[in-house]
């Protein structure tokens, strides 16, 4: 097990010094120079400019650099935000954008397995009809338009919750976090289902049954253990959605975030901040994938790692 | 058998959220109020000042389109920037409620020297935040540091090159940063060397670039010099605090060391970062926000709303015809292409019925309430209008024009931005070139800000909608793009005649306002009627929301957008 996650950490650098070299490369491609707000200078002038950001030396070069700062943990400076550290930009926006991502994933993949296996148990029902409906809504309809219409009915209509803006304690993160929430929540919701069905079908089950096992514990002890493999297998995915999701539903509650910061980062071809928040964004990423392979095991002992003792 | 399920599965979601998607986008459409053609001309702007005493509590809230990139009087190059610059301190001069420059750090008018090149600046008593005094010596600093090439400042060799001494060639490190052409006389004493004599210059004081700084302060926060609330000493009608340095709150609290401390009756303003329109309009119904832009497709929606304020701007629209392309001479090379192009669009309907923001059509590049002259009369009144909506005359042109070139066809495209407003535009100037030119076929390019940048840089299109809006206030400040070589012309547009106006109005006469105001319009003229080498389009306006009890609030044409030392809470 040990050697296996020294392996798999090793691994994990390596995507990201790829991610790192690939999006360095890309961006060069990118429209746009980050020292467009220079535009009124004359040539002279600029190029003064472009030295002291060393920004005219070659590629190659500039990229050695960024790499170099980047084995010490520096990602360098933000054109955008004049001097600042992008360490400093992304680590004061995080937390917003952690707290809606955690709640969503929580309350969505928890939503959607309880709606999954409701939908399961009662195949054929109005329960099992009505959480297809939701699923497909969820799965259906982008984040943001819900966004929308949750911000309006629910805060400017009824004002029960605020439009928007982070200064309200919990109640500011409630309906961003609704509105990221439904992609996960669906998408568990249709895996638990069709997993379950067939789970619930298997000779174990049936065996379950006939030593006298309640429901409650053959759902939730026998069924839903089984069920789960696969909804864990999506988590990884899941979490990227929301991590798009949130680019936009940051923007429509004003939610001071990271999403919302990286937007604005491309508009303006802000490198060092698009760079670190990619980067960002990728670790996040390849951590949660390293969390699941290593979840597998725990829920399914069958599933060895390397064999591992 | 599963995958199968699952393909029907994301079959039919796909179909319901086009379904539904198409649904919310029709509702949306009906919602809007149909153009209304009449335009309601005194409705435009409120009435400056309304009677009502102040309420107790003077705490506003406010939203700003983009978060702070910095406060750096040398490194601000964004309107949030300078907005906040304008609120938090003060330059020798302001602009007052009538957007006249008036002596704020200075105590009284500069003095002038006869040949123009020498200004004399008296300061008042005034104190930064810290309870010291402003010097001489914080504006020698302030200005030394923004020309130094070493600051990296976007502005400071943009505004002061050809302006004061040696400004240049400072910035090219071709000499030293001493030898910029400042000077403390004495602690109070703040003189000024010009390169040439400058007739707008003291409009230029009120810009952000030019206000003091303190050096030991400066200095001894180094690079945490403004890069939050903590890192930062006022001298202007407020301080700013609750800023971490790339966050989307701040607030303003009323500086108690401001001279003018009397007059700035808000307590506190709280600013929230809101880049989503709708969602400001949100917050201002819910009554979370005292003020809000509206912008795009909701302009029109809220134009008329009893709320509403329409803010004409100084911002000025245009096609610029990009005469040469690839080291090769395009169409619109030849000047009667561009007249029949230039003439062939009304632009009446489009600002009431496409843009429907208040907008105004614009036959004219310098905009009106903008420029004026010693008798504080309009430029606009002055230079009269150019290449106005004439079908007749554009079919004519565009008849000799085809002639000229050869040719009884023509295709060009159109570059322009990427937002739903300038799509909407640029499908109206497709159906009305198309429709009155015969022959001609358009298409549309429609891209970021940064790509247009960059396609406007390589010189690589045909026709650009573009604008500009002014660093300072006078006429040159729009006349001088256009010039051979210009650093914004970038379509090869080149007349003799006018680059001789437009120097003659930096040397010759300089000091002689009226014939100066008469080469600009002159200038004008060559470049609308003579040459169309630029089509108007219009002169941009904002639709704000504003609720009746906040009142007072100053907006500028040029350099920070708004004031707030004048703005009050009266019957909340």
């Amino acid at each position: 097990m040990v050697k296996y996650i020294g392996k798999r950490i090793v691994y994990m650098f390596i995507t990201l010094i790829l991610i790192a070299t690939a999006s360095f490369f890309l961006m060069q491609t990118l429209p746009g120079s980050p020292i467009a707000s220079y535009s009124k200078l004359n040539d002279t002038q600029k190029a003064i400019v472009e030295k002291k950001y060393g920004i005219d030396k070659p590629k190659p070069v500039q990229y050695a650099i960024y790499m170099k700062n980047l084995a010490k943990g520096d990602l360098g400076t933000s054109f955008a935000f004049k001097g600042k550290s992008v360490n400093d930009l992304l680590a004061s926006r995080l937390k917003p954008s952690l707290i809606l991502g955690a709640q969503a994933m929580v309350f969505g993949t928890l939503v959607g397995i309880l709606l999954g296996m409701l939908a399961a148990l009662k195949q054929n029902t109005f329960w099992d009809y009505g959480s297809t409906f939701v699923a497909i809504l969820g799965i259906s309809i982008p984040s943001f338009v819900f966004a929308a219409l949750l911000q309006y009915w629910i805060a400017a209509e009824w004002h029960l919750l605020p439009v928007g803006l982070w200064n309200d304690g919990w109640k500011s993160s409630v309906l961003p976090s609704l509105a990221l929430a439904m992609g996960p929540l669906a998408l568990s919701a249709r895996f638990i289902r069709t997993e379950m069905i067939e789970v619930l079908s298997s000779d174990y089950i049936t065996l379950a049954k006939a030593k006298g096992a309640s429901g409650f514990d053959i759902a939730f002890k026998h069924a839903l253990r089984n069920a789960l493999i696969p909804l864990i297998t999506v988590l990884g995915p899941l979490a990227a959605g929301l991590v798009t999701g949130s680019l936009v539903v940051e923007q429509i509650f004003a939610i001071p975030g990271i999403g919302e910061q990286f937007v604005s980062s491309i508009m303006v071809s802000d490198h060092a901040t698009i760079m670190g928040t990619t980067l960002m964004f990728s670790a996040f990423l390849i951590f949660i994938i390293f969390i699941v392979d290593i979840l597998y095991g725990v829920i399914d002992p069958r599933i060895r790692l390397s064999g591992g003792k | 058998m599963k995958s199968k399920k699952w393909f029907l599965l994301m079959a039919l979601t796909l179909v319901l959220s086009m379904f539904l998607a198409a649904c919310g986008g029709d509702k949306k459409e009906e919602d809007k109020p149909a153009a209304e053609p009449d335009k309601d001309e005194g409705k435009t702007e409120k009435p400056a000042e309304e009677a009502g005493e102040p309420d107790a509590e003077q705490v506003l809230y406010l939203e700003e389109s983009a978060a702070i990139p910095s406060v750096d009087s040398a490194i601000v190059e964004d309107q949030v920037g300078f907005n906040v610059l304008n609120n938090i301190n003060e330059g020798l001069y302001r602009l007052n409620q009538d957007n006249i420059a008036e002596p704020a750090m200075a105590a009284e008018e500069a003095e002038v020297s006869e040949d123009g090149l020498t200004y004399t600046f008296k300061l008042r008593d005034a104190k930064w935040s810290d309870d010291t005094p402003v010097t001489a010596d914080d504006f020698v600093y302030a200005w030394q540091r923004a020309i130094d090439p070493a600051t990296g400042s976007p502005y400071g060799p943009f505004m002061m090159s050809g302006v004061v001494k040696n400004a240049t060639e400072i910035s090219e490190e071709k000499m030293e940063v001493s030898e910029l052409g400042v000077k403390a006389v004495d602690e109070k004493t703040f003189e000024v060397s010009l390169e040439r004599p400058v007739p707008y210059f003291l409009s230029l004081m009120s810009f952000g670039t030019f206000y003091p700084l303190k050096e030991e302060f400066v200095t001894s926060k180094g690079d945490a010099y403004a890069t939050n609330s903590e890192g930062l000493l006022s001298n202007g009608p407020f301080v700013l605090t609750d800023w971490d340095g790339t966050g989307d709150s701040w607030t303003y609290k009323k500086n108690e060391h401001y001279w003018d401390a009397e007059t700035v009756k808000l307590g506190e303003i709280h600013v929230n970062v809101v880049k989503d329109p709708a969602t400001g309009v949100k917050l201002y119904q819910d009554g979370k926000l005292d003020w809000t832009r509206v912008s795009g497709d909701l302009a029109m929606q809220y134009r008329d709303d009893p709320e509403a304020v329409i803010q004409p701007e100084t911002s000025v629209f245009y096609f610029k015809f990009n005469q040469e392309k690839g080291g090769e001479k395009t169409p619109l090379a030849n000047v009667n292409i561009r007249k029949a192009i230039a003439k062939s669009f009304e632009k009446e309907d489009m600002v009431d019925v496409v843009i429907a923001n208040g907008s105004l059509a614009a036959n004219y590049l310098v905009p009106t309430e903008f420029a004026f002259d010693e008798n504080e009369k309009d430029f606009r009144d002055l230079s009269g209008n150019h290449l106005e909506y004439n079908v007749e005359e554009a079919q004519e042109h565009w008849k000799k024009g085809l002639e000229e070139l050869g040719v009884d066809s023509l295709k060009l495209e159109i570059l322009g931005g990427d937002t739903e407003l300038s799509k909407k535009m640029d499908e109206y100037f497709k159906s009305q070139l198309e429709g009155n030119l015969e022959g001609l076929t358009i298409s549309l390019k429609e891209v970021p800000f940064a790509v247009r940048l960059e396609l406007d840089t390589n010189q690589d299109y045909d026709i650009q909608v573009s604008g500009w809006g002014p660093d300072f206030q006078d006429p040159i400040s729009f006349l001088d793009l256009f010039v051979t070589d210009g650093t914004n012309n970038l379509m090869s547009y080149s007349n003799p005649e006018y680059d001789k106006l437009i120097e003659d109005s930096k040397g010759d006469l300089a000091l002689e306002p009226e014939a100066r105001y008469e080469a600009f319009a002159k200038a004008e003229k060559i470049l609308l009627e003579e040459d169309a080498a630029i089509a108007p389009i219009y002169q941009r306006s904002l639709v704000i929301l504003q609720k009746p009890y906040y009142k007072g609030l100053v907006s500028h044409p040029f350099g920070a957008d708004y004031s707030y030392k004048w703005a009050y809470i009266s019957g909340k």
